[in-house]
């Protein structure tokens, strides 16, 4: 009984989906009727609390583990921890597709209650845009993956969740990127709305940049986080694979990453009005293309969701409705839309449009190196893209876009001098020389990339703490100390993936019992091998023991097999020093009482991800400090009318 | 050409859709070998599906001599018509285990009893797990494995009497 009131959620929600997008059309043509838009706001606000409660619906059937519903069946175990039970109710097909849109129905209300800056026809019609969105993927769910589907007869146990994915930072990974995506589609549903209104200016924008900035840091989070999952939870070592699922994730936060700065550009000075419109819809339909590209089953990934071809088509037809109509609507009224204010080719505006090209460029290589496999089919071609593709291609364009990144904010809005700009940035640009030499000099062997790459990253870390040089730094407004921090932590991040990539050890030995070996500064001793169990699996775990200078210490690597369904994995064990982290990982017996040992010494690995955490925790200084002010703006509005 | 410009956007996302449907309408030509092959068998441990027969466990397929394991059961009908190519197999020397899957044992008597038996060894997996283990997707499959419980060769689907020398040939390969 309960799963058919969730599905009678799922459809009622729907119903006021269709209602909302109806509603709004008519108001924006009978303009004699404007209680028509009046009627749009709550009828977003009522879809967004049901589209909430079918999730939540879910979320209970998965708690009480009712295996007469199919989805519960497949991905859970009565058994199971209920953290896991949870997180099962989003880690399959149905159910993340389910919690997609009930966040996509909450941000719907979100607008509807809060946003008050943009002229009111403007906002009716994005609530219209965002009804439309939600309509596709209620009919995704309702026609194509119910989630509530029975099953009978009910087995008597389910059939467990994918092991990978028992671990608490991964239960949380989807959902983080989910809120990502779908404020990227708030930001879609504001440039359509401004485009049929022809509204595109700097309320328009304003209204924009907290869901985009809210989306980014989320997107921020959940690669920063994704990334740091498959590199001690895969046992490989690595961080980043260029795999398509990473892609997926990357290439929305790319284009965020531009519009962010875009209509920053837009809501302050007023300029880039098509430019953002036209992120604004790419944002989106990168967030779309990667769902699509997970889900149809396209591109192989070792992310194996359910595929499904008919899926895919269904996914397919949605990008091409959204992304083909707002597309279309670009083309045919941004040409309506005044020119926005100039500026000079020496200011902080073309140091930001010189950024989105960069980043433009960064996404246009990521796109093509995903999908030249699916073109090279069609060619007659099986062909896999990797890391020798994607590191000089994307890489190089970093470093690029990473040096304006310091030099952007020291420029002036509107025009600046060449000769002032190249005062202040004589600084940064001396630190990332003597970088530059002394890394050459200490380390000549090491690749150029990752060279340069430990040059541009001191280069950008002085050149994003120089904007509070001489500054009053409690004046300072917070969104700048935002913009600081951001940049600060690209630059951190770059000098962890510099320094790893140059510097790493790695060993792949076998070795006995009470035999050492040495990696990096470490020497390792195996002390013995051990069977352990745990609560839904066995493991051999082996017993290190680690020194450099200081005293011992132990790693307690781990080949475990999950007995439901029975897969093996590796757990890496991994040691972190103030400088790096130690590594390691079981492999197999070699029959003569040696086993499989590899190691690998990661010096300043952890860089990576303190520095996607302080670009989120840039982007989350930078929002408060926007809301804080616009409010403190609001209200001194009106004492003063 | 201002014009032209503001619908290239359009034209590209085109393109993509158009790659994208084509994508997902050609079927891959070249089959994708399983992951298995070449892969030792996940171990397992099942219990007998009919007491005429003995249970079945990974470890007997490490005997030393490669065996087909066939994956069946007895309401599957294209089993039926496998039947009596695995007979066939069988007098020829294949020693083949099998695992029945979702079955009753008193199904799998008659079952034997109607369409021959070929089978040394049958395992009962009632909940499919060790079917998805091996990486199989439904019934019937067979997999030729080595005498170290390394799996050589996989034929997903009924075995035809076409496919008798390729089934022979993996065999031999693998000892």
């Amino acid at each position: 009984m309960i799963a058919e009131i969730g599905l009678g959620l799922l459809w009622l929600a729907a119903g006021l989906a269709v209602l909302q997008a109806v509603l709004g059309g008519l108001s924006l043509r009978l303009s004699h009727r404007p209680d028509l838009g009046d009627a749009v706001r709550p009828v977003a606000v009522a879809q967004g609390v049901l589209g909430a409660l079918s999730f939540g619906v879910l979320v209970y059937l998965f708690m009480v583990s009712d295996m007469s519903v199919k989805l519960v069946a497949a991905n859970s175990h009565s058994e199971k921890p209920w953290l896991y039970k949870f997180a099962g109710s989003w880690g399959n097909h149905e159910g993340s597709m389910l919690l997609w849109v009930a966040i996509l129905a909450l941000a719907g209300s979100g607008i509807a209650l809060i946003e008050r800056r943009v002229r009111r026809d403007t906002l009716i019609a994005t609530l219209m845009a965002q009804g439309l969105i939600a309509l596709g993927f209620y009919a995704f769910l309702l026609f194509s993956s119910n989630p509530f589907e029975r099953l009978t007869p009910a087995p008597p146990e389910g059939l467990g969740l994918n092991p990978l994915l028992q671990d608490p930072g991964l239960a949380f990974h989807p959902p983080t990127l989910y809120l990502g995506y779908v404020g990227m589609s708030v930001a879609f549903s504001f440039a359509v709305g401004a485009l049929l209104t022809r509204d595109v200016g700097p309320a328009f924008a304003r209204a924009m940049r907290p869901w985009v900035l809210a989306a980014w840091i989320f997107l921020t989070l959940g690669i920063t986080a994704g990334s740091y999952w498959a590199y001690y939870e895969l046992g490989w070592g690595g961080w980043w694979f260029w795999d398509p699922v990473e892609n997926a994730s990357l290439m929305p936060w790319l284009a965020s990453t531009a519009l962010l700065h875009s209509v920053t550009v837009l809501a302050t000075r007023d300029s880039l009005r098509a430019w953002t419109v036209m992120l604004a819809v790419v944002a989106f339909s990168m967030s779309m293309v990667g769902t699509f590209l997970v889900r149809s089953g396209i591109l192989t990934s070792v992310h194996a969701f359910a595929v499904d071809p008919e899926r895919g088509s269904f996914i397919l037809v949605l990008l091409l409705l959204y992304i083909g109509a707002a597309l279309t609507l670009f083309a045919l009224r941004i040409g309506t839309v005044r020119e926005g204010a100039q500026f000079d080719p020496v200011s902080r505006e073309a140091a930001l449009v010189l950024n989105n090209l960069f980043l433009t460029v960064i996404l246009g290589v990521v796109l093509i190196g995903t999908l030249y496999p699916i073109v090279a089919q069609a060619l007659g071609q099986q062909i896999s893209i990797g890391p020798p593709y994607f590191n000089p291609a994307a890489g190089s364009v970093a470093l690029l876009l990473v040096v304006a990144m310091a030099a952007g904010p020291l420029l002036r809005w509107r025009r600046d001098g060449a000769a002032a700009v190249a005062r202040r940035l004589a600084l940064p640009l001396a630190l990332g020389l003597v970088v530059l030499v002394a890394v050459r000099m200490a380390a000549p062997d090491i690749g150029v990339l990752p060279w340069l790459g430990l040059a541009a990253a001191a280069l950008a870390a002085a050149g994003s703490i120089a904007p509070l040089w001489k500054r009053n730094l409690r004046r300072t407004p917070l969104f700048t100390w935002g913009m600081v921090v951001s940049h600060l932590g690209v630059a951190v991040a770059l000098a962890g993936m510099a320094a790893d990539t140059a510097f790493m050890k790695e060993r792949l030995v076998a070795v006995a019992e009470g035999e050492t070996t040495e990696v990096g500064p470490f020497a390792v001793k195996l002390i013995r091998v051990e069977p352990v169990i745990g609560p839904n699996w066995t493991a051999l775990e082996a017993q290190l023991e680690a020194r450099r200078d200081g005293p011992a210490f132990t790693l307690k690597p781990q080949a475990r097999n999950y007995s439901d369904p029975p897969t093996d994995t590796s757990e890496a064990a991994i040691a972190t020093r103030l400088d790096g982290q130690l590594y390691a990982v079981l492999g197999k017996a070699n029959g003569d009482g040696s086993w499989q040992l590899r190691l690998w010494w990661k010096p300043w690995v952890t860089l990576i991800w303190l520095g996607g955490g302080l670009i989120a925790l840039g982007g989350l200084l930078s929002l408060i400090g926007r809301l804080w002010r616009e409010r403190r703006l609001t209200a001194g509005g009106t004492e003063h009318a | 050409m201002r014009k032209f410009l503001l619908w290239a956007p359009l034209m590209i996302f085109g393109l993509f859709v158009g790659i994208m449907i084509r994508g997902l309408v050609v079927p891959e030509e070249t089959q994708v070998a399983s992951k298995l092959v070449g892969q030792p068998v996940p171990e397992f441990t099942l219990p007998a599906a009919v007491d005429s027969h003995p249970a079945l466990s990974s470890a007997d397929l490490k005997s030393g001599k490669p065996v087909l394991l066939n994956i069946f059961a007895s309401w599957c009908l294209p089993c039926i018509t496998e039947a009596p190519i695995l007979l066939e197999l069988k007098k020829r020397g294949v020693e083949i285990h099998a695992i029945a899957i979702r079955d009753k044992p008193e199904d799998v008597a008659r079952f034997l009893a109607d369409h021959g038996d070929p089978y040394a060894r049958i395992g009962s997996d009632v909940s499919s797990k060790v079917q998805i283990s091996l990486g199989s997707s439904g019934v019937p499959e067979s997999f030729v494995i080595d005498g170290k419980g390394v799996v050589r060769y996989q034929h997903i689907g009924d075995i035809r009497a076409e496919h008798i020398p390729e089934i022979l040939a993996a065999i031999e390969a693998a000892r």
